[in-house]
């Protein structure tokens, strides 16, 4: 039988992205998704997503609700079909595989721990579906109890348990078979805040620990953050942007993308000056000019967007010493988070902008208050510009 | 882009397992389908066929409808003089109404007594209302005609209480319940209880009673917050309840039959008397098609709509 | 919830309500041990209507052909009710699936004299172009109370399966059990209890069916409602309270024992939990 599994070769070879700030290296891609579309009736819930997910990678495929995600990672786990395009996981087309013969498994969001199996049976339940025999089940279940800590609730049903030792056994149990991928919906969003945040460490250090590839479906951007090797922006049914997330942060690709990872104060202006090494803008929002220190090759004229964080304006009594970059305002709020505190001060034009100060960094002579007039200012370095 | 991938056999094995699953589907939907359509849906072709039928003694006691004459013509004859019955004598007309009456009443008397008991075990501590639950719900497994046998010995002329009303001095002349339109009304009322609170209890039991108490912080006094918040919720439970009794009591043969007069014809009891005592089996035949057009089919259509309008309702809600 | 016992209103409504539906069996079966055969007159304590009960034939050959009806209905409306309940809710639309619907629901609603009429012509003319059924009895009876049964057992089923989590089936299924496999493995044990109360419910509905078996049965095959029936119109007798006395203490029995066994298994499971957070 000739080997239909090898992958075709005159497709190009695809290198791992780099990493930044991260020691891992990446393998090939493992999944490869290919312009899939998916319509449930007349309504796309996927609307023409190409992505490569590498060997070893932990993905985190961001949006916010009804922009697809579960249906994208359904479709990785054969429970719904693509109405258009390709899905190839190792190099396989998927098309027509069904869930219990492809390589990956699934956390569900509700976990779906099958109620009448201790949480033993259910983390064996896999192991039992492909003919492992007992002694090497039982070695892999304690392996696996042993990952989760759950050893003491071997003998528990699902409903003897709290919801975060629910979600441990979910997730022993999708690993226990050692999938390619392992496809995680929401996995955190049933715990609370605190067990929120110890878990999504956990769940980086399993990741690790086994080298099993993650794609884990998240709404909350702090969580894509803390977790991700790449995040994946969705909305509408498209990806919008993947990047690492540092990246994300700090060169989103589009207004979206920036307003929906992190906070950001946004500017609309007109592109007056468009030089390699500079970029001009000119904003009704603002007293002076937005310059930027690297071109963007736009047409000039044209309508863009310069996005600033709320921690790159610093707040000054004086005003700034130079030409553009800065604009005039009156604190109109101070909110105090702990470490930092973000002043809302609104400029003249009637524009809110926020910005954050760390706290270390007020000294004693510090003395910005409500109502104050002061001057907000940034580097060259420091906007990012979108056109869209 | 890519050349289109040779049909691998991989693909037409899953293919092949396609096509399997889903002639298992179509197994699963077509044999209780099948069903269905012979030993429910077929005979009531063959009532509607009998009640354009003739009475004749014989086996079976009805006229054929289809019947080839001497020239091999096809002859179709059909009867109408069981439905002018119907019109013409006023013994089916007032069973109708008697059914729908007594139905009714029944139905009603079971609301006053059903819901306060279903809001009691609603409010009830965990404890209490578990016991006080089962004790609605194990009549229900009990035989339903040895329920109404006990009102038997209970209502007639020589009963229990007749006995005891009349040493007592209260009457001088036994009360004639069983054998009147009222031994009817406590058999039903007795028989489909359960049936009237369950389904009250279900919607009261979901009712938040922080409700109540935004009712109460507004000034409102509890009788008022019962009429505008409480009553107005378990609309739902008061229907389903209701139709619950009202749906059988309507049909009902043996209660009528045991706790009824001679003279307290409901429609079930007329259907039944045209096919034993008659067999007279077009007539039974008609009157089971009014039946159905007149009764069966609204209380259909009315279930329909409600059910329909459920989930949008039950959608509003947070 | 202290003001539940206070609210005078409420607890004479459960106490006159309970009275109305208790008062009538427990008389019904204080009379039992009746030594005399009138109702009204206490003739001292006596178990003779007992006795009497177990030499009568009749009345025991009626159970026997009762009961075997009801487990045989029972099991077949089960599993036909379990079919039309999965076609319902997990097989999307399909051909005839309002038909369907209709027939699945309008069972509940026919007044049994319509049923038991269109049943008994459907099964003469079947003999009469078939040659089977022949005659009427026990399995004519059986046959139109699985059909009836069966609408009650889907009423049961779709409730539960639509509640049922469907990520747990695909849960097995991504750890890479079969579809038939799935079935058998995760969801029928996870709607066990419905099936047991659907299957509680067909025979009690099949053992206590009087109006469509009088039409559907033949002259071997009275069923015990039938004989109770005929016996009661001729008047009160002190064997049918022995005979009620007995059907009510084996429900209360029955029931009891299913509550009994579900708490049991809930204390049980909970000593485990608790057995574990211990050490
Ligand atoms: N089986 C389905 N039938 C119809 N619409 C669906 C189905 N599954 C999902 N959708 C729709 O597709 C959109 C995307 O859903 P989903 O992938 O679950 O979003 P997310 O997980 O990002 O919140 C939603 O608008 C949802 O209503
Ligand atoms: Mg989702």
């Amino acid at each position: 039988m000739p080997d239909q599994t090898k992958p075709a070769t005159d497709r190009p070879v695809k290198h791992p992205p780099d990493l930044p700030g991260c020691t891992k290296k990446l393998g090939p891609p493992i999944v490869e998704i290919e312009s899939v579309v998916k319509k449930f009736g007349d309504f796309t819930a996927v609307d023409g997503v190409s992505l490569d997910i590498f060997e070893g990678e932990f993905l985190c495929l961001l949006g916010g609700s009804g922009c697809g995600k579960t249906t994208l990672l359904r479709m990785m786990a054969g429970f719904e079909q693509p109405t258009s395009g390709r899905l190839l996981i190792d190099g396989k087309d998927m098309a027509g595989v069904p869930p219990y013969e492809r390589p990956v498994n699934m956390m569900f969001q509700s976990y779906a721990l099958f109620p009448h199996m201790t949480v033993e049976q259910n983390i064996a339940f896999g192991l039992r579906q492909d003919g492992m025999p007992r002694a090497a089940r039982a070695k892999r279940v304690a392996e696996m109890l042993a990952l989760v800590e759950l050893e003491r609730f071997a003998l528990r049903k699902p409903h003897q348990l709290s919801g975060g030792q629910r979600q441990r056994v979910a997730l022993a149990r999708a690993l226990a078979k050692h999938p390619r991928v392992l496809l995680l919906d929401e996995p955190l969003s049933a715990l609370d805040k605190k067990l929120r945040e110890r878990t999504q460490l956990d769940l980086v250090n399993i990741q690790e620990r086994t080298g099993i590839t993650f794609v884990v479906v998240t709404h909350d951007q702090e969580e894509a953050m803390t977790m991700a090797d790449r995040v994946a922006i969705m909305d509408q049914g498209w990806i919008v942007q993947i990047d690492a997330p540092q990246a994300m942060y700090e060169y989103p690709n589009t207004r979206f993308v920036a307003e929906f990872f992190g906070d950001v104060n946004m500017f609309e202006g007109v592109l007056e000056e468009d030089e390699p090494d500079h970029v001009r803008i000119r904003s009704d929002e603002l007293p002076v000019p937005i310059f930027v220190g690297h071109g963007i090759s736009g047409r000039e004229g044209a309508t863009v967007w310069a996005a600033l964080r709320p921690e790159k304006l610093t707040l000054s009594s004086e005003p700034p010493n130079q030409p553009h970059n800065w604009a005039e305002g009156v604190v109109k709020d101070i909110v105090y988070l702990g470490s930092t505190s973000t002043y809302i001060v609104e400029l003249t034009s009637g524009k809110r902008v926020r910005s954050t100060i760390a706290n270390h960094a007020r000294d004693v002579e510090w003395t910005i208050t409500w109502e104050d007039r002061v001057f907000v200012s940034w580097t060259a370095r420091s906007p990012v510009v979108v056109t869209s | 882009m890519n050349a289109p991938a040779p049909v691998s056999l991989r693909h037409r094995v899953n293919q092949a397992r396609l096509r399997l699953q889903a002639s298992g589907q179509r197994l699963v939907i077509a044999v209780p389908f099948g069903w269905l359509l012979l030993f429910f849906l077929l005979p009531f072709a063959l009532v509607l066929k009998i009640s354009f039928a003739e009475f004749r003694i014989g086996i079976p006691p009805f006229t054929d409808l289809v019947t080839f004459t001497d020239q091999a013509y096809l002859r179709v004859t059909l009867a109408f003089s069981n439905y002018l019955r119907m019109v013409e004598d006023r013994q089916y007309l007032v069973a109708y109404l008697n059914s729908l009456r007594i139905a009714g009443g029944s139905t009603l008397i079971a609301l006053l007594i059903g819901y306060p008991m279903a809001y009691a075990i609603a409010r009830a501590p965990k404890g209490p209302r578990a016991v006080l639950l089962f004790l609605v719900v194990l009549p229900f497994w009990t035989s339903f005609l040895i329920r109404v046998y006990a009102w038997v010995g209970l209502l007639k002329g020589n009963g229990l209480i007749n006995a005891a009303l009349l040493s007592l001095g209260i009457i001088d002349q036994p009360l004639l319940i069983a054998g009147s339109d009222w031994g009817v009304h406590i058999g039903i009322v007795y028989s489909y209880l359960p049936f009237m609170i369950l389904p009250l209890y279900a919607t009261l039991e979901k009712l938040d009673p922080s409700l109540l108490e935004a009712a109460h912080d507004l000034g409102c006094r509890p009788w008022k917050a019962f009429l505008t918040v409480t009553l107005p919720l378990s609309m739902p439970g008061v229907i389903a309840g209701c139709m619950l009794v009202f749906i059988p009591a309507v049909g009902e043969f043996v209660i009528p039959e045991l706790l009824g007069g001679a003279d307290t014809f409901m429609i079930g009891r007329v259907l039944w008397n045209e096919f034993f005592l008659n067999r007279d089996w077009p007539v039974a035949s008609a009157v089971a098609v009014v039946m159905l057009v007149l009764l069966v089919a609204p209380i259909m259509l009315f279930q329909h709509l409600q059910s329909r309008e459920a989930p949008a309702k039950t959608e509003a809600r947070p | 919830m202290t003001s539940w016992r206070r609210n005078g209103f409420l607890i004479t409504a459960l106490g006159f309500g309970f009275a109305f539906l208790y008062v009538p069996i427990f008389l019904l079966i204080l009379y039992s041990f009746n030594g005399g055969r009138l109702v009204t007159v206490w003739a001292g304590f006596s178990t003779k209507w007992y006795g009497e009960l177990l030499h009568n034939e009749q009345l025991l050959g009626a159970a026997w052909i009762s009961l075997r009806i009801a487990v045989t209905t029972a099991s077949f409306a089960t599993v036909l009710g379990t079919m039309a309940a999965l076609a319902m809710v997990r097989f999307g639309r399909f051909g005839g699936r309002t038909l369907f619907s209709g027939m699945l629901s309008a069972p509940l609603v026919m007044p049994e004299v319509i049923t038991g009429l269109a049943s008994l012509l459907l099964f003469v003319s079947m003999e009469r172009l078939l040659g089977w059924p022949e005659g009427r009895g026990v399995t004519t009876i059986t046959i139109a109370h699985i059909t009836f049964c069966t609408a009650y057992v889907a009423v049961v089923m779709q409730a539960r399966l639509q509640d049922m989590d469907r990520s747990i089936e695909e849960a097995a299924m991504d750890l890479g059990a079969r579809p038939l496999k799935v079935f058998f493995v995760i969801t029928i044990p996870v709607i066990a209890p419905a099936l047991v109360a659907g299957w509680l419910l067909s025979f009690t509905l099949s053992l206590d069916d009087l109006v469509i078996a009088s039409f559907v049965s033949g002259p071997a095959s009275s069923t015990l409602p039938m004989v109770v029936f005929s016996s009661i119109r001729l008047g009160v007798s002190p064997e049918i309270n022995a005979l009620a006395t007995l059907l009510v203490v084996l429900a209360t029995v029955a029931i009891a024992a299913v509550g009994w066994l579900q708490v049991r298994q809930e204390r049980l499971s909970t000593r485990l939990a608790q057995g574990a957070d211990a050490d």
